[in-house]
């Protein structure tokens, strides 16, 4: 391989993908060929950089600059103007939000700037369909060093000491599982890497597997080495097509290398891996249910014990983790366990990625270490709240954490910090809410989701769900009464106590979160039947205030019900009864003048 | 052999023992509804819910599935317990008012109310029809579709089954459609005649040709009382005169 002058490294993660840059890495190897500049220009295709929003991406190395929104038409004077001439395009690069100028430089842009890559180290740098890209950033060290360095016990013990927690939601310390899983005499053991991403609006599995797949069977191969299994299986929803495709030709490109399969590294280790498609059902990223769906039954979980580890897959002792907790192991092992103990906060260890997304400026993937403030993620990384409006409240953990409120924006991002406060870590989505925002309609939200996703298994969660959703819809839609809110405590303790899987033991939490910060919300809901925030359709009414309207007649020209009526410089009314609730007369109106309440 | 305590009694169980069966060798009463003796352990029910542990670190588990591990302590009737299992009857109630067995659990647990809007549906998909077919009929003809709220329980693709023999044992160990009986008062979901203890069904009918098993009211006061009662009554009566 020759070396060359510049690197193109274009964003092919899913976001980028469907947002064109299969399209604009075209257009930039044609231009470089137009340009007869193939021996200098390399255009790699990467993973995701997590800066989904602005997609497509590219960015030029060793310059390190980085265009943004990228379009075909803008290729052509790209190249020319940066590869031929010298002269980086300020047009194309990323302005921040509520400034002019641009940031030419990826490194020195707030949504990188206070990340710290771990887990995400190979994203937007290497070519995660070629092995060798990955093996030139120091990978399959770790591998390596397992297996001709280290024997089982020392593996678990340097995980152990590394104080790395379960990345899937409940944070078990994952040397403790491994040593369950190995002193489990009952052979053939298997192991499980959990790419069952079902939460709405995450996707940090799916950008690990897609950015750097040999990272994860790297890492399963070294826990495979410890606990004593030679087959494992990496559960992927059928719903990330490309992330199953890079991980199939990651473990044929393993295989051709000796990297996996059999007699690794040739030290008589063997190991198999496939990749088993999931059929998109949320719960079956709880382990029992993974396991049966493995198995090719139907997902819904069984009462532990017996854990997996004990007896899992077709009743044989299993280890079951997350992509994310898979991908630190290689670096665990290769740095030392001091080095990863190092980073986060004393209970909880390393880094954590999270989805960063909702009402906020940049809006993404990001990777920060444990204990960083919930503010310093929102308005450091994230940028702040869009628009004018201001910060009400942040939910945690996927659609069943809580919503933290405003006063503990402080709180450090943590296991512990997050579940004494009523939500969790979960799998790391963060969902930014604001002040228009209803929270009783977040809440029926969620239990919806969760009510329908629900396995049906447990009575308490099926039927507790559907009575939390019923009397939340209810609230929502003026119907609510007093007790109501009592009642719904009352049931969500009982699905959270009573309920067999970590799916109902956690779904009560959007609605005993909201109930706990924004009780008022819900008091304004039920007796004097409003919606503070102005969302909940079936009760607000639009009215315009007649002293601030001047009769211009802008609502009358964009109502699509024809509600408003009134004739030109007069105070306009609105129809209640024809009124649609659109919310485009606000829009329209310059003065204020619309009261929604 | 595991040693436990439960509800403050020391007991020794067999290896592989659950602790529903632990309790039940104590004579201490569990309400379960998806379980039986002759089926695998499913716990969909939730009623017979247990606390494990040591309060505040004590964990809700459901005795049927659980196993009876060595210096478990166990409390199976706390205050968090029957708080549960109260709110548990009143959603069951709510979802099939017309099942005596579960009215009976009401009344037992002292239900009173009920909070929801009642369904009037005829599952509460315990299972257990499931279970008996394919587990003691050795058919596997029905089982569950579906998911969540919309899960039930049906032949597959909702078609005459060819291996369903129309042997009824789904219907006979069915909680929910075996025994109906609403008492007289079938206006409201929770019917609480038995409560009262006498039994409400004398007033109403003349003739005593009831085919169910005795309610509440009337295994205690009414005319089926077991012989064994009225013996004791007797004496009672004796040793009074």
């Amino acid at each position: 391989m020759k070396a060359q002058r510049t690197h193109i490294l274009v964003c092919t993660g899913t976001g980028c993908v469907s947002a064109g840059a299969f399209d604009i890495m075209e257009a930039f190897q044609k231009e470089i060929k137009k340009h007869g500049l193939e021996d200098e220009i390399d255009v790699v295709p990467t993973g995701c950089n997590g800066f989904c929003e602005n997609g497509p991406l590219a960015l030029f190395e060793p310059d390190g600059i980085f265009y943004q929104r990228l379009k075909v038409q803008d290729i052509p004077f790209l190249v020319e103007e940066h590869c031929l001439k010298g002269r980086p395009v300020p047009i194309l690069m990323y302005v921040p939000h509520r400034e002019k100028l641009p940031i030419p430089a990826m490194k020195n842009i707030d949504f990188f700037k206070y990340q710290k890559l771990v887990a995400l180290r190979n994203r937007g740098r290497i070519n995660p369909e070629k092995i060798e890209d990955y093996i030139a950033f120091d990978g399959y060290i770790g591998l390596a060093k397992a297996l001709t360095e280290m024997t089982p016990d020392e593996i678990i013990e340097e995980v152990s000491k590394s104080g790395l927690r379960g990345r899937g939601g409940a944070g078990f310390p994952t040397g403790r599982k491994w040593q369950i899983c190995q002193e489990q005499p009952r052979t053939p053991k298997y192991i499980i890497c959990n790419a069952d991403e079902g939460d709405p609006g995450a996707f940090m599995d799916r950008s690990v597997l897609e950015a750097d797949p040999h990272a994860v069977i790297e890492g399963m191969t070294i826990g495979a080495r410890a606990i004593g299994a030679e087959k494992g299986f990496v559960y992927v929803r059928t719903e990330y097509p490309l992330a199953v495709e890079r991980m199939k030709k990651a473990i044929k490109a393993a295989e051709d290398m000796g990297l996996l399969g059999e007699d690794i590294l040739g030290t008589g280790f063997n190991f198999k891996l496939s990749v088993v498609r999931g059929a998109g059902a949320f719960v079956c990223g709880e382990e029992s249910a993974l396991i049966r769906s493995v198995e090719g039954k139907v997902g819904r979980p069984r009462q532990r014990p017996p854990f997996p580890a004990q007896k899992g897959l077709w009743g044989k002792p299993t280890n079951i983790n997350n992509v994310e907790t898979w991908v630190n192991v290689p670096q665990i092992i290769r740095k030392g366990s001091e080095w990863f103990a190092s980073l986060g906060t004393e209970n909880s260890k390393g880094t954590k990625i999270f989805s960063l997304v909702g009402k906020i400026v940049n809006t993404g993937l990001v990777e920060v270490p444990m204990g960083i403030k919930i503010r310093d993620v929102v308005f450091g990384i994230g940028g702040g709240i869009l628009g004018d409006r201001k910060f009400k409240a942040i939910q945690t953990g996927g659609p069943s954490g809580g919503c933290l409120p405003e006063e503990l924006l402080d709180l450090p991002i943590d296991f512990q910090s997050l579940q004494s406060v009523g939500s969790m870590m979960g799998s790391g989505g963060l969902i930014v809410m604001d002040e228009k925002t209803c929270m009783v309609d977040v809440a029926r939200y969620f239990t919806n989701f969760l009510a329908e996703e629900s396995c049906g298994k447990c009575f308490t969660c099926r039927k507790g769900l559907e009575r939390m959703l019923e009397i939340l819809t209810n609230i929502c839609e003026g119907r609510g009464k007093e007790g109501d809110v009592e009642l719904l405590t009352e049931l969500g303790l009982m699905v959270k106590e009573t309920s067999m899987c970590g799916l109902g033991q956690t779904a009560a939490n959007p609605t005993l979160s909201t109930i706990r910060y924004f009780r008022n919300e819900y008091d304004a809901h039920i007796r004097d039947k409003t919606c503070p925030a102005g969302f909940c359709k079936g009760i607000i009414t639009y009215s315009i205030l007649e002293e601030k309207c001047v009769g211009c007649g802008a609502c009358k020209r964009v109502c699509p019900a024809k509600a408003v009526l009134g004739d030109k410089k007069e105070p306009h009314k609105i129809n209640g009864e024809a009124c649609i609730k659109c919310g485009a007369c606000v829009e329209a109106c310059k003065f204020d003048a619309i009261n929604v309440g | 052999m595991p040693k436990l305590t439960i509800d403050g009694l020391e007991v020794e169980v067999e290896e592989g023992t659950t602790l529903l069966e632990a309790i039940r060798f104590l004579g201490i009463e569990v309400p379960t509804l998806c379980h039986n003796e002759g089926l695998t352990p499913y716990g969909a029910c939730r009623l017979c819910i247990v606390e494990i542990g040591k309060p505040p670190r004590s964990q809700i588990v459901t005795s049927c599935t659980y196993p009876a591990v060595d210096g478990l302590v166990v409390r199976s009737n706390s205050e968090r317990v029957m708080n549960h299992r109260k709110l548990i009857i009143e959603l069951m109630i709510a979802t099939v008012p017309s099942s005596k067995t579960i009215q009976d659990l009401a009344a037992k647990f002292g239900v009173t109310q009920c909070r929801f809007t009642p369904e009037n549906k005829e599952c509460i998909h315990c299972g257990l029809c499931v279970r008996m077919c394919s587990e003691q009929m050795m058919a596997g003809a029905i089982d569950f579709a579906q998911r969540g709220k919309d899960m039930v329980i049906t032949t597959p693709f909702d078609k005459t089954s060819e291996v369903c023999r129309l042997c009824g044992g789904c219907m006979y160990i069915c909680p929910c459609c075996e025994l109906r009986c609403q008492g007289p008062d079938a206006e409201t979901t929770v019917c609480s005649g038995c409560l009262n203890l006498e039994a409400p069904c004398l007033d109403t009918y003349d003739d005593k040709m009831c085919f169910l098993d005795p309610c509440a009211a009337c295994e205690l006061s009414g005319p089926f009382r077991s012989d064994k009662q009225k013996k004791t009554e007797a004496k009672t009566s004796q040793t009074n005169n």
